[in-house]
């Protein structure tokens, strides 16, 4: 399974990159969401998987070998919220920009200056 | 007193000066020499003894580890160097006192006037290379200063740049030759390097040492073909040009020489390289200096050639040689400094600097035409001023050559006669000739004017009198000093009848038939210049400098072209370039295909979002996009729910679903997908997302194959109900070990908002 995953993460990284070097403004925010998907699921997949057993402790004298790491998963959580910020950021940045400059092909803006 | 503490008394004074100026008024320069002359006066009353073999050397630390000190070192050549700079220096400033009282900044004036003598003076006592090279770069800095004084002058300006970035590239390329010569060593100490010349001769740094510091004397003393800053410094007040020219900068690559002499000197590549550049540069100053007519542009070419006999005299390197380079050396600095002085007061005195416009000046200064006519008698090399003894070792030198005299005695015999020739037009048109009408009578200048010209005047009559108990003491010591096999010759007015004198002779005959036909002379020069020498020197300096801008504009506008995709594509390649050459050198990668761990559903679930991922790249329609980004983002919920993410799989729901249905509003207000792009870039970007997407993939296999120790999380998965009270460990984790990063994560979720609130806002205006 670890080998699928690595492709997935493979090929998550790869949508993101060709989508970050497209001059349409909006596939650039696809490209970075896409690049949070990425880096979330890399985090995930190289910090271990572990199937059906949640950081979930039952009492103080639970077992605790065999359960999943908390910490990538703690670092995923806060990951996956501020994206849901930045990128909602992005998207109305986007929109204002189209508003003022009638464009969304980053290379008329460059010409514009 | 220690030459260390005279320094840094000097540099004091230096920086007091321009303020003290408003209360010592018009006595400012007087009071200023005190202290140069009290240094005068110091290494004077050392001349015995250092005569007697005494070197003194002072040492302070500065950079213990690196092996750099703060060190002095004065034999006989420094206090030649010494006597030079700090007496010349004396009459400069008292001279500069006078001379700038009609201008603004005189306080600053003299600031950097002292500032430069502290930087000089610091050159000729260096004991440690770097010590040297510091006050190397300092004179460099204080004569733009003095060279842009005028600086409301666009001439001034360019003139000052472009002695700085000569001298300043000479001074790199010298830091790098005193690096380069003292590794064989170990130590940037003088006085070692000079007591064991072997080790560098014997190094292969030689040559690259050699060629570094050529460069930097050679720029510094305006050698062919960086000679054309010396004249454009001219446009510098006259005080700065009498000292630049007659004791100070220009002379310290010939100080550089001739205190490298010993070690350095005597190889094939060095007596060719110095004869070359040399005599090249003796004959051109010359011969460029017969059509100028502007007087000081005239002294600043009879420098450039008389700096490059200097270096010529030290190439040839024989006893002759050395010796008449040290006479020489004094015997200009005393000549120099008196005319460029005079030049200033000759300009103060009638308006003008042109030789055309001047004449019949002998009745109205007669006593300050004598002191320059003895100056020009020194220049010519008439007896009875030391210049004669100079040009009569020169010649002595240039027959004895051992290495092309036949191209050295010819191109000297005929610099001579340029020299006596100029030596007679200044003379005689200037003080006789015809009498243009002045705008006011011309009379003698006042004593502070006059004073150091007649000085420096009596000194070169005084020593050319009374050479063996006069000019002998003073001399012996340096020339012992730069070449320790040749002894120092006793010097004498009169030589008898022999080849030599022949010579002098003819020179002064050849001098004055020049300047009895110079109407047709200059004629024919000025004819053979603008048909062979019309190469501007400065003209294309400058052209290089603005060829460099338009270059360095042109490579800043290739690699900072504004398109944000480029910029990012250029990181990409080189992180995943790098990434990749770290992945090939670590060891393989076992991978083991196990169809047992790997349930259908989940497979289906990878596929699935695989192929919505290439949806969303692919597609053309904005909503299929969004579509397909929906479905990624719950395939990955259900990832982290099949591998125990069971909080992440809550938030990802939430956010995907509050993503998607933004994304949707904002959609809505933009156009439709249009084909920026050709499908050679759409190739180029693929692979480079290639590239980097499996090198990502490689780098998952890395992780997932080495163990990892969880020190952290088990301390968590311990404490977390014990001590913290919480059974979901995530979110103890999130809420409470580290609460701080969640107050900063729910800090940027508001100023985001508050972003985006604000831009609607202003959408609604």
């Amino acid at each position: 399974m670890l080998l699928l995953l690595a492709i997935l993460v493979g090929v998550l990284y790869g949508a993101a990159v060709y989508l970050l070097l497209r001059r349409n403004i909006f596939k650039l925010i696809l490209g970075l969401i896409f690049l949070g998907h990425a880096t979330n699921m890399l985090i995930f997949v190289a910090g271990g998987l572990t199937s059906g057993r949640p950081a979930f402790l039952r009492g103080v004298q639970d077992e605790t070998i065999g359960m999943s790491d908390p910490l990538p998963q703690a670092l995923i959580l806060t990951a996956i919220v501020i994206g849901l910020g930045v990128t909602a950021f992005a998207l109305t940045l986007v929109y204002r920009f189209y508003k003022v400059t009638k464009t969304v092909d980053f290379d008329e803006l460059s010409e514009n200056e | 007193m220690s030459t260390g503490l005279f320094l840094l008394v000097l540099l004091l004074v230096a920086a007091i000066a321009p303020f003290a100026r408003k209360y010592l008024g018009n006595y400012a320069g007087w009071v200023y020499a005190i202290w140069p002359f009290t240094g005068f006066l110091y290494y004077l009353s050392l001349l015995p003894a250092v005569n007697e073999g005494l070197i003194i050397t002072e040492s302070f630390e500065w950079m213990p580890a690196l092996g750099i000190e703060f060190s002095f070192y004065v034999d006989g050549f420094s206090m030649l160097f010494s006597l030079l700079v700090l007496g010349i220096g004396t009459f400069i400033l008292v001279y500069a006192g006078y001379y700038m009282r009609p201008y603004p900044m005189k306080g600053r004036f003299l600031g950097y006037l002292l500032l430069f003598m502290t930087a000089m003076q610091g050159i000729v006592v260096s004991g440690n290379l770097i010590t040297m090279f510091v006050f190397w770069e300092l004179t460099s800095v204080s004569s733009y200063l003095l060279i842009g004084y005028w600086h409301e002058k666009p001439e001034a300006r360019a003139s000052a740049l472009q002695a700085l970035l000569i001298t300043g590239f000479g001074g790199l390329a010298l830091l790098g030759g005193f690096v380069l010569l003292a590794i064989p060593y170990g130590t940037y100490d003088l006085a070692y390097i000079l007591s064991e010349p072997d080790i560098i001769k014997d190094s292969n740094l030689y040559l690259p040492a050699l060629i570094l510091i050529l460069l930097g004397a050679f720029t510094k003393s305006a050698q062919f073909p960086f000679h054309f800053w010396l004249p454009g410094a001219m446009t510098a007040p006259s005080p700065v040009s009498a000292y630049l020219h007659s004791a100070t900068m220009v002379k310290a690559g010939v100080f550089v020489l001739a205190r490298f002499n010993p070690v350095l000197g005597g190889t094939e590549v060095w007596t060719y390289t110095l004869t070359i550049v040399g005599v090249t540069t003796m004959f051109v100053g010359a011969w460029i200096s017969i059509t100028q007519v502007d007087l000081k542009k005239i002294l600043a070419y009879t420098t450039v050639s008389a700096l490059g006999t200097l270096v010529l005299l030290i190439g040839t390197g024989t006893e002759y040689a050395i010796n008449a380079a040290i006479i020489f050396l004094l015997v200009h600095a005393l000549y120099k400094g008196t005319l460029f002085m005079m030049a200033g007061n000759i300009e103060k005195k009638t308006g003008t600097r042109d030789i055309r416009e001047l004449g019949g000046l002998f009745k109205y200064m007669p006593f300050a035409a004598v002191v320059m006519i003895m100056a020009l008698v020194s220049m010519a090399g008439v007896p009875p001023m030391l210049g004669f003894l100079g040009k009569e070792l020169i010649y002595e030198a240039s027959a004895a050559a051992p290495k092309a005299f036949w191209i050295i005695l010819p191109l000297g015999f005929m610099t001579n006669v340029i020299m006596v020739f100029l030596s007679l037009r200044l003379a005689i048109d200037i003080f006789w000739g015809k009498e243009p009408k002045y705008g006011k009578i011309p009379a003698e200048p006042s004593l502070p004017l006059i004073l150091g010209p007649f000085f420096l005047v009596l000194v070169s009559f005084v020593l050319g009198l009374f050479p063996s108990t006069m000019a002998n003491p003073l001399t012996s010591k340096a020339i012992t000093a730069i070449s320790p096999l040749h002894d120092a010759m006793v010097l004498k007015l009169w030589h008898g009848f022999n080849l030599v004198l022949a010579l002098s002779a003819f020179t002064l005959l050849s001098g004055y038939l020049m300047f009895r036909f110079r109407h047709t002379l200059l004629l024919s020069v000025d004819k053979v210049n603008i048909r062979y020498f019309r190469k501007e020197f400065t003209r294309y300096f400058f052209s290089m400098i603005d060829n460099f801008l338009v270059f360095t504009k042109l490579k800043t506008k290739t690699l900072q072209h504004g398109y944000h995709r480029f910029y990012l594509m250029t990181l990409f390649i080189f992180a995943s370039i790098l990434v990749w050459v770290m992945i090939w050198r670590a060891d393989p990668i076992m991978l083991e295909l196990n169809f047992s761990d790997m349930p259908l559903n989940l497979i289906a679930v990878v596929i699935l979002i695989i192929a919505a991922t290439l949806s969303a790249v692919v597609s053309s329609s904005r909503i299929i996009a969004l579509i397909s980004m929906g479905v990624i983002g719950f395939g990955i919920t259900i990832i982290f729910i099949a591998y125990s993410g069971v909080d992440l799989a809550i938030t990802m729901i939430m956010v995907e679903t509050l993503l998607v249905i933004l994304a949707m509003t904002v959609v809505y207000h933009l156009p439709t997908y249009k084909n920026f792009s050709s499908t050679g870039a759409r190739m180029r970007d693929a692979l480079v997302a290639t590239l980097v997407g499996t090198f990502f993939m490689v780098l998952v296999l890395q992780a997932g194959t080495s163990s990892l120790e969880t020190p952290i999380s088990e301390y968590f998965k311990e404490t977390s109900y014990s001590v913290a009270y919480g059974r979901n460990i995530v979110n103890v984790i999130l809420v409470d070990y580290r609460a701080l990063d969640t107050l900063g994560e729910i800090t940027v979720i508001s100023i985001a908002a508050l972003g985006i609130y604000a831009m609607m806002k202003l959408g609604k205006k």
